[in-house]
């Protein structure tokens, strides 16, 4: 099949970007779209043209690396990471726009290539229990009902991807936040730090330059791991409760009355 | 160290037309301790630890540890060094530590907690280890491996991992290729994502507490050595160009294996061996690189442009069978194939492990079934993984619970759905048990150089068995590591390193080099399809089989094809900017190097033993036959100078308690 790709260029962070356009010819329909810039890029290079910056490293759905805008969407058409995605969604002929995620706090490197290192900073200030190697008891010390440890691990399957920012219209890290927040605070570990934690990361979520959570939910249409949007209602109960009963920094219990009101799933 | 024996001169070039094996290596001196305390198995761990001098709180922040590669075994390492008080800086090329290629690891992690009372315990996963590694791995190291297993479980519950629990609440367990307890722990199909984000998230809090500094996207390209000690490391910073140095007291490479020396593996993009490579080019000896290991199951090439191969979890065995058509000649859906005309070629070979047999076995059943001409698929390269009978047995919903995300992958990259029809799966590369040679402590042959995880060699033997590397990533970085570097940094902290010493700016004068020759050649051919050409090489001489002939044929090319690489690769753009192609560039450089070496070390090892099977040692009915009289030693490799041969350091392997006999999985 041929495409045409209209691809942003951006030389580096300080240089004006622009899109260009490459006609690809003679792919295989059975191609991952990293796999048909792979191609590109290959004979680009011996065009003597400078191959596209973009991102990618287990190309298995599973690191988080790889994320492009296909088409206005993050991941483009399937809800799933760039890698995943194939040749075969697309037809032959298409035009189709391809763009790096677009938010202030994932600043352009190069081309397709941004720095989400901001997300690392919102795990930094609290998305963690504190354990230190070699004081852990054993493991069967805690049992943890198979429904909570079911949920906390969907919420885990968050690969920190960004493409819930990318989504967003206000650019808002909330999903990527909460999925940790939910992770964390559904199982027995993770209590004692449930408060201080998720003042700590919405603190932090917010310095870096995101944007508040309208629940739109943009994010969730594009999550490739389906984290559930209700995670973001979880961090709201969680941090209204650390605020109104005055926790800031210090851990703390549950407060009282704030039992676990589950909802369905 | 060994001391060289003066015969290391002759170049390569006079080597090309020799017919014998001997004339591509010198052989030195055996390595005669590997430092293992001299008491009964048992207790030797506690020995060394106690033994090993500790390093008062105190005086920690003044001693300085650089790891590179943050995968189980560096972020682990780093977060436990960090909050001991030391003061680590740490390295990755990936953009977050989080992205590490251990979280791609599906399957599982081994630990001797016997909790399903199946007769499991610390001797029998240390013996499953030493027989599943086909008695090419060092008991001392073993041992502990086992024993630390059970702790890693309880470190990472507690750092809130999420694995799969029963409706009681408690710990889940499965079984997994070559043993017969369920000794697994696992989170669904994503085990080695869930054990990372632990780690990482501890790596995390000590940057936070500012006791680790994090470097992401930058690249280590050269180790330095200072007075006969490790005690810096050149790097690229991948965003700007800038080439810079930095020390401390030791360097821990933690930086994965080499299975993109074959281009196609299950390894991300980005993993390479350039900082094992770099560290073996400055003395650290590199042991057994020819063991590398051939994962069975697999999702098959599709084509040429393919950038790299997706594995399905072995666990999948558990529960699929595997078979291929009686005949060559059946061309039907497989749906239709009635089952007289099948042939679950694994339970026949094997009964009483049947499709569990170990990786290696499982891998060359796979390939001679499809040698047979009874492969199904586009080219004949695969085997069916066929879930009709556990759906039938379990029904859909278990088997969704247990392999939904597998089944997911499969389906997105295939477009097929394997709930429908049978999985078409082919064996690939998927790790290296070879590495650097560490001795008990995880030190390598350069004092203040520790290497950790898959980058070192020290567990698995020939054959590693599922899930056990996330438990030795683990078990080298929460635990073994931090108990023994101290005895090291007890005689810390060294004299500072002047900048302008010779042996910092000759490794910054050859990384400059290095780059400015690669951007300059400006020849035809990319960076990749040399690196395609490469790994199509070791895949067909280096790989599944090993022949004495083919090796050689592959000595010779991998030498020409190296010579085209440095005056005909095209590789665009500058330095003093995000360069792809650069960064690819100087990774498969390196490879060309290790492949060679690779093929050495399988041209030496004249026998068959776990992954390495050289067709000259097999039994009567084509098993892999082992010989222990002439073979069991670890190789150790030292570098003998550009153009000069490598020299071989054996380390004799003795065992003291598992029986050597050979592997029967019938």
């Amino acid at each position: 099949m041929n495409v045409t790709l209209r691809v942003w260029r951006q030389a580096n962070g300080r240089a004006k970007g622009k899109m260009a356009i490459y006609r690809v010819n003679d792919i295989s329909e059975d191609m991952s779209f990293l796999e048909m810039l792979d191609v590109l890029n290959e004979r680009l290079t011996l065009q003597g043209d400078d191959p596209i910056a973009f991102d990618s490293d287990c190309r298995e759905g599973i690191c988080g690396m790889c994320g492009l805008v296909i088409n206005g969407v993050a991941h483009g058409p399937q809800q799933t990471t760039t890698c995943q995605l194939h040749m075969r969604s697309f037809s032959d002929g298409d035009v189709i726009d391809v763009e790096p995620w677009r938010a202030d706090p994932f600043p352009v490197i190069k081309d397709l290539v941004v720095d989400r290192s901001a997300f690392d900073r919102i795990i930094q200030a609290g998305g963690y229990i504190s354990a230190p190697t070699g004081t852990a008891p054993d493991a069967h010390a805690t049992p943890v009902p198979k429904r909570d440890a079911d949920r906390a691990f969907d919420a885990a399957t968050c690969i920190s991807c960004g493409a819930c920012v990318a989504a967003c219209p206000n650019g808002s890290a909330m999903l990527f936040t909460a999925a940790k927040i939910t992770h964390l605070g559904l199982l027995p570990q993770g209590q004692p730090e449930r408060y201080s934690r998720v003042v700590g990361m919405v603190a932090q979520h917010d310095a870096e330059g995101f944007g508040g959570c309208t629940n739109i939910g943009e994010c969730t249409a594009v999550c490739p791991k389906a984290i559930p949007f209700e995670t973001i209602s979880r961090l709201n109960r969680d941090l209204i409760s650390a605020l109104t009963h005055g926790g800031s920094h210090w851990p703390r219990a549950a407060p009282k009355g704030e039992t676990e009101v589950d909802e369905e799933d | 160290m060994a001391s060289k024996p003066p015969d290391v001169h002759v170049t390569n070039s006079e080597l090309l037309d020799s017919l014998d094996a001997d004339s591509f290596y010198v052989e030195g001196a055996d390595i005669a301790d590997t430092k293992a305390p001299k008491v009964p198995i048992d207790r030797r761990w506690e020995e060394r630890r106690f033994r090993a001098r500790l390093v008062n709180p105190a005086n920690r922040r003044k001693l300085s540890v650089i790891i590179v590669g943050t995968g189980l075994a560096g972020s682990s390492a780093a977060a436990t060094l960090g909050e001991a008080g030391y003061n680590v800086t740490c390295f990755c090329y990936q953009d977050s530590p989080r992205r590490a290629h251990s979280i791609a690891a599906q399957g599982g992690i081994n630990a001797a907690k016997n909790y399903r009372n199946d007769g499991d315990s610390v001797y029998r996963l240390f013996y499953d280890t030493v027989k599943g590694g086909d008695f090419r791995a060092r008991e001392s190291n073993v041992y502990r491996l086992a024993e630390v297993s059970v702790e890693i479980i309880d470190q990472c519950v507690a750092q809130g991992v999420p694995f799969a629990r029963e409706y009681g609440g408690l710990l889940d367990n499965r079984s997994f290729g070559g043993v017969q307890v369920s000794r697994t722990f696992y989170a669904r199909g994503q085990t080695g994502q869930q054990l990372l984000i632990g780690a990482y998230q501890a790596l995390e809090r000590q940057i936070a507490a500012g006791t680790v500094e994090m470097n992401t996207r930058h690249e280590m390209l050269e180790l330095i050595v200072v007075d006969g000690r490790a005690r810096g490391v050149v790097i690229r910073d991948m965003v700007t160009g800038a080439i810079e140095t930095h020390f401390a007291d030791a360097v821990v490479l933690a930086t994965g294996g080499y299975s993109n020396v074959f281009f196609l593996s299950t390894n991300a993009m980005g993993c390479n061996v350039t900082a094992t490579w770099r560290a073996y080019r400055k003395g650290a000896y590199f042991a057994n690189p020819c063991f590398t290991q051939i994962h069975p199951t697999c999702i098959p090439v599709s084509g040429d442009y393919q950038s790299k191969l997706t594995l399905m979890s072995e666990s999948l065995r558990n529960d699929g069978r595997i078979w291929v058509p009686k005949s060559g000649e059946d061309k039907r859906d497989p749906r239709e194939i009635p089952e007289q005309d099948r042939d679950y070629y694994l339970e026949r070979l094997y009964p009483s492990f049947g499709n569990l047999v170990p990786r290696d076995i499982a891998s060359r059943a796979a390939k001679n079934v499809c040698d047979e001409g009874r492969g199904v698929g586009p080219g004949g390269l695969g085997v069916y993984l066929d879930f009709a009978a556990a759906i039938a047995r379990l029904g859909r919903p278990t088997v969704e619970a247990r392999y939904g995300n597998l089944f997911q992958i499969y389906a997105q990259i295939t477009g097929d759905d394997p709930y429908q029809t049978p999985m078409r799966i082919y064996p690939a590369v998927h790790y290296t048990m070879g590495g650097l040679w560490v001795d008990y402590d995880l030190a390598s042959s350069i004092p203040g150089l520790y290497v950790t995880g898959e980058a070192n060699f020290s567990d698995h033997g020939a054959n590693r068995l599922g899930a056990s590397a996330l438990m030795q990533g683990l078990a080298d970085g929460y635990f073994v590591l931090p108990n023994t570097i101290s005895d090291y940094l007890a005689d810390g902290p060294f004299p500072q390193v002047d900048q302008s010493h010779p042996a910092v700016t000759e490794a910054v004068e050859a990384v400059r080099a290095r780059i400015n020759t690669l951007l300059s050649v400006n020849g035809s051919r990319t960076v990749d399809s040399f690196h395609r050409e490469l790994g199509r090489l070791i895949w067909d001489y280096c790989g599944m089989e090993r022949s004495e002939e083919g090796l050689r044929k592959a000595l010779t090319r991998i030498r020409e094809l190296k010579k085209e690489y440095w005056s005909d690769v095209r590789v665009l753009g500058t330095n003093e900017e995000l360069n792809q192609a650069l960064e690819r560039a100087g990774r498969v450089a390196d490879f060309f190097e290790l492949g060679e070496l690779m093929c050495i070390d399988a041209l030496v090892r004249r026998e068959s033993c776990g992954g390495h099977f050289r067709v000259e040692s097999q039994t009567p009915d084509g098993e892999a036959l082992r010989n222990d009289a002439e073979f069991a030693y670890v190789s150790a490799w030292e570098f003998g100078g550009d153009d000069r041969r490598p020299i071989l350091h054996k380390e004799p392997l003795v065992y003291e308690y598992v029986e050597m006999k050979q592997r029967s999985y019938k």
